[in-house]
């Protein structure tokens, strides 16, 4: 037997006044298992505890959780990872409301998602087979298109914390990266002119919590960086 | 988009490089300082007063001062709209800074420029 203490946010609003955390004890048989596997393991044990999941293998990014103070996707994230002393603490996603337990209200976080315009505009009429780009130009939506928006970064983020109304956030300023970047968008004036203001991207302060946690290893203050050098490319 | 009010280059951009900017100028004026100190021991104010006398001198402290104004100016307001809420205290707190600030600008001129 090996047991891991794993200690659990728990909130049900309709029937607690406050959260509370919950210790369980899983028996992982020395194996490395995944933190989902755990917290499945856990939910055998009581079936009130609740948690969202889908694919399991890192694509869909609905298990974002924060595990040990670090924000991550529970199905890629073997225990070896971020067990510490043999415990496990799992919370919620930080800074968004909690809807139950581990589940979190991402309503914010797509609002964010929303206001960049996550969407090719070009008012040119397509070609009859399809809008065609140079490998070049294609090549710079790399690192870019990955993004699974599991929130991860952005609830890791202070500045998403303090401004989650105002400050775009690492997720969204990546997407709206991605269409600033892309040769096919033709709206880049007016995409850069929503940005210039002193929260929607100036609020990042460069602190890279966003880099650090990403589950994909995705940049996001590179492109903020980027978005920053355009913005002064077209203003000076 | 947010439109602001309180923020000294009403832009996100404008706001972001003069904070640069001014943080190059500080930190220039005070290397220059630690050097002067550094380079002149037993320094009496008669040398100090002569060092203020030049013309550029003088320039290079307001430019240092305006900086110092501007970039608080950029700092406690961003400080401020992330921890303040309350509106009220927030428009106070920008105002009594930006007041201050003000202050401390004419009258470093004064000091400057005075007899």
């Amino acid at each position: 037997m090996t047991m891991l203490t794993v200690s659990v946010y728990r909130y049900n609003p309709d029937t607690d006044d406050k959260p509370y955390m919950q210790d369980f004890q899983v028996d992982t048989e020395g194996r490395d298992l995944m933190v989902l596997n755990v917290i499945m393991m856990i939910q055998e044990q009581d079936a009130s505890v609740v948690f969202r999941r889908s694919c399991r293998e890192g694509v869909c990014g609905s298990d974002g959780v924060n595990m040990n103070g670090r924000n991550g996707l529970t199905c890629i994230t073997p225990l070896s990872q971020v067990v510490k002393n043999n415990k496990l603490v799992l919370r919620p996603l930080p800074g968004l409301p909690v809807i139950r337990d581990l589940i979190v209200d991402m309503q914010m976080f797509y609002r964010q998602y929303e206001s960049i315009q996550p969407y090719l505009q070009n008012n040119t009429t397509p070609p009859a087979i399809e809008r065609l780009q140079s490998p070049e130009d294609r090549d710079k939506l790399d690192g870019l298109y990955e993004c699974i928006l599991c929130a991860c970064c952005s609830t890791s983020c202070p500045s998403f914390w303090w401004n989650p109304d105002k400050f775009v956030g690492p997720a969204g300023l990546l997407q709206a990266y991605r269409f600033l970047a892309d040769s096919r968008d033709e709206y880049t004036k007016e995409r850069l002119a929503r940005l210039d203001d002193p929260f929607s991207v100036f609020r990042c302060r460069g602190i890279m919590n966003c880099v650090s946690v990403c589950p994909k290893g995705l940049n996001p203050t590179h492109a903020i960086g980027k978005i920053r050098e355009m913005l002064m490319t077209q203003a000076t | 988009m947010v439109t602001m009010i309180t923020n000294l280059g009403r832009s996100g951009l404008s706001d972001w490089l003069v904070q640069r900017i001014s943080a190059v100028v500080l930190a220039l004026y005070t290397l220059f300082l630690v050097a002067y100190v550094l380079f002149h021991p037993g320094l009496d104010y008669l040398t100090w007063s002569a060092l203020f006398e030049s013309t550029a001198m003088r320039i290079f402290t307001l430019a240092a001062l305006l900086s110092i104004a501007a970039h608080a100016w950029i700092g406690l307001w961003t400080i401020f709209t992330d921890y303040v809420k309350c509106t009220r205290l927030r428009l106070v707190l920008q105002v009594v800074v930006v007041l201050a600030l003000f202050t401390f600008v004419i009258w470093s001129v004064q000091v400057l420029w005075g007899a």
